[in-house]
């Protein structure tokens, strides 16, 4: 006997083969999404290279600006003035933001350190203008623009960031070396300083390297607190200086297309510093992490 | 009778310096902590003391005012809030549908060997400094967008008012690009360790059911995560709204109300990172932070209700960088 085959048939029907390109269409939305996104990165990365590299040389790192009108001239001062603010913020940084995520993750109660937490959270939130701003009122008003001053606004920025990666790694330190620290009879102190923190060092070392790249790149807190006539080399934190954003700031906004080529070229410098720093840093949080996961 | 020899309890007695370093460590860090939260409060305080004289002088009435008459010392923050809402709107009706699609690439479809490269990859995006960002906004993207997509844009989709207006290098519409290519990594890497967090099994269950992969994710993974995607849409939201100096450079700093993206405009950010030697009197530099401290809470709103919504719901990563 035939069997009626007509409703058994394995062909798909119109509805699951509209449901099938549905599917399909959405996977490939997906994937469009995140390759647009990689082309982004690609294209400035690409734009920023090409028309940076042409304006490298030398004396672009030797020298400082040429006066006004004249050719050639670099940016000595200005790569100068970057390190010392951002080596002066990181030294006011990393200190407060160890001991912060240590009160949150070895000290405090839970709701205090769900407090503190919430803090960091909304100073990390912040728009770094009113950072600047803020910075501004407190030591500029009155006394003028110094190095250091600039380097305590990016130490608001970095705050967070460092406390953060800090309780994230102390977080991941096993409770068992901790209690057989204590059980040796070790005091709490000696126990986060001998054991805590030199297990942890590495991810606390990354995550500040993390904080500094992204605090290398900001400009707005900058903006009110150094100076943009600063054209000579100093290493002195008290005097005003100009830093790498700042300056591509104010090159970008010149109609003189030398000062394109400089601001390319600085933002060329800029860049390759903040990816190489945080591509390092996070290949090796990742085998820290790994490490200490077991 | 055997005398009982009572065995001596031993003095248990840490020595000082354990007891003096405990009670150092804890007020140390203890008193780290208190000076983030003093911090905190500091930046509120500072900045709405110093725009006092306007906030006294203007009112409320400032929120409500256009212009900005440096001459006749006539304030407003209207088209500065108009600026401030139509760019991280536009910027966000572009970033939240790619942020979540790129969640889903990296979480579900991708292949195991490229998904961290990709995802490292959408970090990174987030690595390069607004500065840079800016001048790549002005020098290469807003030459394009003026040129190419504004008059392709006002072509074809001009009955839309986004899209009505003369096109131009510098203009709002460069601006929600650039901070949408600043909000996408945020999002997007919060919204991929949501998916990654909905239970293996609801997902195959779905499965098994017979749907499609794009049916389980409407079905189940937005579902699950539709509280967390909010609160990574608010986040980006955050960063949209403060962004101050690829905005100033790439929005032309514009007056006005306008429906057009075509139109130059500026944002309460891009206002502050613009005058930022030129105010000169008394009561304009107040009111440019007057200005800041309409900045400051808006921005404190977002994240509150951000942070509420990500700890309510037990995502404790949201805001992480």
């Amino acid at each position: 006997m035939a069997v009626d085959a007509a409703g058994y048939s394995l062909k798909l029907g119109p509805r699951t083969r509209r449901r099938k390109l549905v599917n399909l269409v959405m996977q490939a939305i997906a994937t469009l999404a995140a390759l647009a996104a990689v082309a982004v990165l690609v294209l400035v990365i690409y734009s920023v290279a090409r028309r940076g590299v042409a304006a490298l040389s030398w004396d672009f790192f030797t020298k400082t600006a040429a006066t006004f009108g004249q050719p050639g001239g670099g940016v000595a001062n200005v790569l100068v003035g970057s390190i010392v603010i951002v080596a002066g913020a990181t030294l006011m940084a990393l200190p407060v933001g160890i001991l912060v995520a240590l009160y949150v993750s070895e000290f405090a109660p839970r709701r205090l350190a769900n407090l503190v937490k919430l803090v960091l959270d909304i100073l990390n939130g912040l728009p770094s203008i009113i950072i600047g701003i803020f910075v501004y009122g407190l030591l500029v008003i009155g006394s003028g623009q110094a190095a250091w001053k600039g380097s305590f606004a990016l130490a608001i920025i970095m705050l967070p960031l460092i406390s953060r990666a800090t309780q994230e790694v102390l977080a991941l330190v096993p409770s068992t070396l901790r209690e057989g620290a204590l059980a040796l009879g070790a005091s709490r102190w000696r126990t986060v300083v001998g054991v805590v923190l030199p297990t942890s060092i590495g991810g606390i070392v990354t995550g500040t390297v993390l904080a500094i790249a992204r605090a290398a790149g900001e400009t707005a807190p900058l903006l009110f607190t150094t100076s943009i006539a600063a054209n000579a080399v100093t290493w002195d934190p008290r005097q005003p200086v100009l830093g790498i954003p700042f300056d591509i700031f104010v090159l970008s906004e010149s109609p003189d297309p030398a000062d394109h080529a400089r601001a390319w070229a600085l933002g060329f410098v800029l860049i390759t510093f903040i990816l190489v720093t945080s591509l390092t840093a996070r290949i090796l949080l990742a085998r820290h992490r790994q490490k200490l996961e077991g | 009778m055997a005398a009982v020899t009572e065995t001596p309890v031993l003095p248990f007695r840490r020595r000082l310096g354990d007891r003096i370093g405990d009670v150092t460590i804890y007020a140390l860090t203890a008193a780290a902590a208190a000076a983030a939260a003093a911090l905190l409060i500091a930046i509120a305080w500072k900045v709405f003391q110093l725009a006092w004289p306007a906030i006294t002088k203007y009112g409320f009435g400032f929120l409500t005012r256009q212009g900005w008459d440096t001459i006749h010392n006539k304030f407003g923050a209207l088209d500065l809030i108009w600026g401030t809402a139509i760019s991280s709107f536009g910027a966000l009706l572009i970033a939240a549908p790619i942020s979540i699609a790129i969640g889903l690439y990296l979480s579900e479809l991708a292949p195991r060997g490229v998904r961290t490269v990709i995802a490292s990859l959408v970090e990174l995006l987030a690595a390069i400094p607004s500065v840079v960002l800016g001048l790549w906004g002005i020098l290469v993207l807003g030459p394009f967008v003026g040129e190419h997509l504004e008059p392709w844009l006002h072509d074809h989709l001009g009955f839309i008012p986004f899209f009505g207006g003369f096109p131009e290098n510098s203009g709002i519409l460069v601006g929600i690009l650039v901070l949408t290519i600043m909000v996408v990594p945020i999002t997007s890497s919060i919204c991929r360790e949501l998916f990654l967090s909905v239970p293996e099994e609801l997902e195959q269950g779905a499965l098994a059911l017979g749907a499609t992969r794009w049916e389980m994710v409407r079905g189940v993974i937005l579902p699950y995560t539709r509280s967390g995607v909010i609160a990574a849409i608010l986040l980006g939201l955050g960063r949209a709204v403060g962004e101050a100096i690829a905005v100033s450079q790439v929005m032309g700093a514009g007056h006005g109300i306008h429906w057009s993206w075509f139109a130059t405009g500026s944002t309460l950010a891009s206002k502050l990172a613009d005058q930022y030697q030129g105010a000169v009197t008394h009561i304009q530099v107040a009111s440019l932070l007057y200005l800041a401290a309409i900045l400051l809470v808006i921005s404190l709103i977002v994240n509150l209700i951000a942070q509420y919504i990500a700890r309510r719901f037990g995502y404790q990563r949201a805001g992480g960088s």
